[in-house]
């Protein structure tokens, strides 16, 4: 107080906009707070009150920070799912997003789920196979409980092939299925012979053939991959362009010296060069275990993921365990492929989001302007989105640069103390799904994260500091 | 005729209450126009608009919503003013920009983002609905900033909670309920411009800061600090925390020589601590504590007032090293001089009804009329005095505290909108039992800007009634010559309008008293 009396006045104004005009008139600073209700429900406003600026908090988040920078993803192989990850060795299917029952799950991911059991001969046709997927016979469990993640309705079946991601630093391994390329493809819940054909060619050639291949290169680190490619307009989440490119460049020479037929050589190429989007299951890989990295820190408000299954749209919170915080997944705001509109769209689906958890996506806008005219914006609004988020990040990722803004480092690592004190919500850049399963994607855009699930992880973060 | 009603929301738009309840009496005073809201839409809101007959039934709206309500006397002037208020909705919206298209250059959306921009900040000022408040403030005290809440309904668990938090880290509270303050010279708040000076002030109560620092401005005197803190700050539960900082504080403080403390009606324990950390103190204390009948301490530098006007005057002696003596009687002499101006009450009234904004101001009258007139009313507790059941309804003597959260549902304070005053005026006018109507009139930042012309009216109203002789009309007004609203104006209007000025509550009150001993 006595402070107070010695120094200039100067005054934040928090409430009525107006008591800020005497101020002005005596030549004292004073700043407005557009204030909006945190969270609109007073609970949520006094729980984030106690961990704002709260030593345990600031500590926590610190060093959940610097395990995220730490991690260092390096793509090492490509094998069969069941030899890798523990759980697919029975009849276990993985999918996208918190966790789901059958009954729940939206039409797409039924679709999918549904042409994962007839590709695994688990079930011979859609009726037997739905049956046993209503009797429970086949296991349903999330790609993010298994050191895994999956775009769309992120279906991993036991004999398909899956990334294989080690983080040498933190000594942990993560996976992600291979991308199928657009139109009628399984993560959008189409599941006729042409689909089940495809999946069975990637598990007979493209897998064992990126595989070999993998075995020629040195361990490929994914982070200097992803800042090239921000360097060349992407992304990566919904745009994968370059780094598709560079990933290409890489194998091709690899597939050479490896002992594979010319005419698979040829095939694996024609494959991924018609893929725009085949280097986005890497990306996700590497952002899952950037952020796994990040997880489990107690009293940390850092978000380790933002996971959507087309019915709920969940977050992880790396002080506060295995626990999920859901709100019903939004629809998505974007543009519509001719003949389809919003009443069309399938609420926001897929595990991809996984990057704008890692600070690439959406945060990272500013590094591909031409994301934002999928929603009418300009290069100016992508920029803007990319500072907004800065908001309610922990801090930047010097490995994530962008040249528009200067070559500085991206904003990384959401908290939800942030997102709940500003009311600014997570930006999510996305594809959009058909509601019916099979048709495909219709449309892509960009979404926000939905506002309840992170008033719900302040209250539980707020509980664990006062048990 | 046929009255009808309509609605409309504004999703995801958060105003705060002034702003709406601005934009609601603009709606209101719209030809054709019965009555009008705007609401953030809680269920409590609109629990008010559904008491208030502008929904006929619940609506679905959420609390992130902005809901317009509207009787109107025909459809067209219905959508009218839907039309206008939304515009004018949006257009605070747009002058604020959209959140999304935010860049770093614009309003930040919480303290931390402020902070940010501003890494000298020390003080927020807070004025958020009440529940919101307390957790405001805890975030500004853990970001290592001093803290002003305005907002009321803090809970009193709430108000020792960050008391004690601030005390701990050095800090300090204003409030809550904190109307009124002035730091290092700026008026925060409702606060009335005053000159520079030797006083300073540390109140539990936001008019009787006022009153006291426009007394001092008028004497040729001037403030260092003026320190609200709440009106339960001297409540035994509080314990006198921030008042007892403030003092502390204006002990070291060099621009300060004279330290005044006012509350309403303290706890007597508190008091007895409050005396002794005064009694070291090196500089004089003037203490004005309404009701609590505290003994002098026969200490020299402690100086015990009865009234906010005493306290000012002692205040001011004592800054120019000088001790006015026989206050009391020189007030006699001016009420006796006065009197002689006062016209003969020309009705059959024999009550007094003083209708004030300025919650401080009932309670000095209370203790001033004690003893003085029997059988007194009001609708807050003072001893001697009767609580009020139905406040809405005046008997015998009557003395009302407008800015009661009773009067003041869904509306803005007394001080910035008249309405509820007005119309209370035209009911005790009419009563043949008044004999004296008192107000006061409020100046300063963020009251009316002028109140005289809200205010005037009304009286002309009243004195046009031929059947009805209209009671005696005595105010006073509490302003500076350096406020906003340009306090001779304000006088003049209401000379004119044949209102007896006094020059501060305590001077009307007694006039008030002297008028009705002598019906």
């Amino acid at each position: 107080m006595t402070n107070l009396f010695n120094s200039k006045l100067s005054v934040i104004n928090v409430g009525v906009s107006d008591f800020a005009e005497p101020i002005i008139s005596y030549n004292a600073k004073v700043i407005n707070v557009d204030w909006k209700p945190p969270g609109n429900d007073e609970k949520v406003a006094r729980a984030l009150s106690l961990l704002v600026n709260s030593p345990e908090v600031e500590e926590a988040n610190h060093k959940s920070f610097q395990r995220y920078l730490d991690s260092q993803p390096t793509l090492v192989g490509v094998k069969p799912a069941s030899k890798v990850i523990e759980c697919m060795n029975e009849k276990t299917i993985m999918h996208s997003g918190p966790p789901i029952t059958w009954e729940k799950m939206c039409s797409p991911m039924k679709g999918a789920i549904i042409g994962a059991c007839i590709f695994e001969e688990w079930e011979k046709d859609h009726k037997s196979a739905e049956k046993a997927l209503e009797s429970g016979a086949i296991n349903l469990v999330p790609c993010h409980h298994n050191g895994a993640v999956g775009p769309m309705a992120g279906i991993i079946s036991p004999s398909m092939p899956v990334w294989i991601v080690d983080d040498p630093i933190h000594n942990s391994t993560y996976f992600c299925n291979l991308n199928e390329g657009l139109g009628k493809v399984l993560r959008f819940g189409a599941n006729d012979s042409e689909v089940i054909n495809r999946l069975h060619w990637m598990k007979e050639i493209l897998g064992p053939a990126l595989g070999k291949s993998l075995e020629k290169l040195e361990p490929l680190k994914l982070k200097p991959l992803m800042a090239q490619a921000l360097h060349m307009g992407d992304e990566v989440h919904n745009r994968n362009v370059a780094a598709s490119g560079l990933l290409l460049k890489r194998f091709t020479a690899a597939a050479l010296d490896a002992d594979i037929k010319s005419t698979i050589i040829s095939e694996l190429v024609d494959f991924i060069s018609n893929n725009d989007h085949f280097f986005l299951n890497l990306s996700m890989s590497a952002c899952k275990a950037m952020m796994d990295a990040a997880h489990g820190v107690p009293g940390s408000s850092i978000v380790t993921a933002m996971a959507r299954n087309g019915t709920d749209f969940g977050i992880r919170v790396s002080g506060l365990g295995d626990n999920w915080y859901k709100s019903p997944a939004p629809v998505i705001n974007g543009l519509f492929f001719p003949g389809y509109d919003s009443t069309d769209a399938n609420p926001d689906l897929g595990d991809s989001s996984i990057t704008e958890t890692a600070g690439v996506g959406a945060f990272a806008m500013a590094a591909s302007p031409a994301i934002v005219q999928f929603v009418g914006g300009s290069a100016a609004d992508s920029i803007k989105n990319t500072k907004l988020m800065s908001h309610i990040t922990h801090g930047h990722n010097d490995a994530f640069t962008i040249p528009q803004m200067d070559f500085s480092a991206t904003p990384a690592c959401i908290d939800v103390r942030k997102v709940v004190d500003t009311s600014i919500m997570p930006i999510i850049n996305t594809g959009i799904a058909h509601r019916k399963a099979g048709i495909g994607q219709i449309g892509a855009g960009i979404t926000k994260a939905p506002a309840d699930c992170f008033s719900q992880a302040v209250i539980a973060l707020a509980k664990t500091f006062s048990e | 005729m046929n009255m009808i009603t309509g609605t409309r929301i504004i999703a995801d738009l958060y105003r705060d209450s002034v702003s709406l309840m601005k934009i609601s009496s603009r709606l209101d005073s719209l030809p054709n126009v019965i009555q009008a809201s705007c609401i953030m839409a809680t269920p409590a809101n609109i629990n008010l608009l559904l008491e208030a007959g502008l929904l006929s039934s619940e609506i679905a709206a959420e609390p992130n919503e902005v809901l317009i309500a509207i009787e109107a006397e025909d459809k067209t002037s219905l959508n009218e003013a839907l039309d206008l208020a939304e515009n004018e909705l949006r257009q605070r919206a747009s002058t604020n920009s959209n959140r999304e298209q935010k860049s770093e250059s614009s309003e930040p959306f919480s303290q931390e983002m402020a902070l940010d921009i501003n890494t000298e900040a020390n003080l927020v000022l807070i004025s958020t609905p009440g529940p919101y408040a307390a957790a405001e403030a805890l975030k500004a005290l853990k970001l290592g900033l001093n803290t002003m809440i305005f907002s009321d309904n803090v809970t009193i668990e709430d108000e020792i909670l960050l008391k004690e938090y601030a005390n701990k880290k050095n800090l300090m509270v204003l409030g809550p309920d904190c109307g009124t303050s002035v730091i290092n010279g700026v008026p925060l708040g409702f606060a009335n411009v005053v000159k520079k000076g030797n006083i300073g002030i540390v109140a539990a109560s936001g008019t009787g800061l006022q009153q006291v620092i426009c007394l001092i401005d008028e004497g040729g005197g001037g403030v260092s600090q003026a320190i609200g803190t709440g009106g339960r700050d001297l409540d035994s539960r509080i314990g006198g925390l921030s008042t007892i900082q403030g003092i502390k504080a204006l002990d070291k403080d060099q621009e300060t020589s004279v330290v005044v403390i006012i509350s309403k009606p303290p706890s007597l324990k508190v008091v007895d601590s409050l005396i002794k950390k005064v009694k070291k103190m090196s500089k004089p204390a003037v203490f004005c504590l309404f009701g609590s009948n505290i003994e002098d301490p026969k200490v020299k530098n402690i100086y015990i007032t009865e009234t906010l006007e005493d306290a000012a005057r002692t205040a001011l002696s004592l800054s120019s090293n000088s001790i006015e003596k026989n206050i009391a009687h020189k007030n006699e002499t001016r009420i006796l001089e006065l009197l002689n101006h006062v016209p003969k009450v020309s009705n059959n009234g024999r009550y007094l009804r003083a209708l004030y904004s300025g919650g401080t101001f009932c309670y000095e009258a209370l203790s001033l009329l004690n003893g003085k007139l029997e059988e007194l009313h009001s609708n807050i507790a003072f001893p001697k005095s009767t609580l009020m059941s139905n406040p809405w309804e005046s008997r015998g003597h009557t003395l009302l505290d407008l800015g009661d959260d009773l009067f003041t549902r869904g509306k803005a304070h007394p001080m910035i909108d008249f309405s509820i005053r007005n119309e209370r005026l035209m009911e005790e006018a009419s009563d043949p039992e008044t004999a004296v109507i008192l107000f006061d009139i409020v100046l300063g930042h963020c009251a009316h800007t002028d109140p005289s012309s809200a205010i005037v009216p009304i009286i002309d109203q009243i004195k046009s009634n031929k059947e009805n002789p209209p009671p005696l009309m005595i105010g006073f007004i509490c302003g500076t010559e350096g406020d906003p609203q340009n306090l001779f104006s304000q006088k003049s209007n209401l000379k004119k309008a044949g209102v007896l000025l006094a020059n501060n509550n305590a001077e009307a009150v007694r006039l008030a008293a002297k008028v009705i001993e002598n019906l």
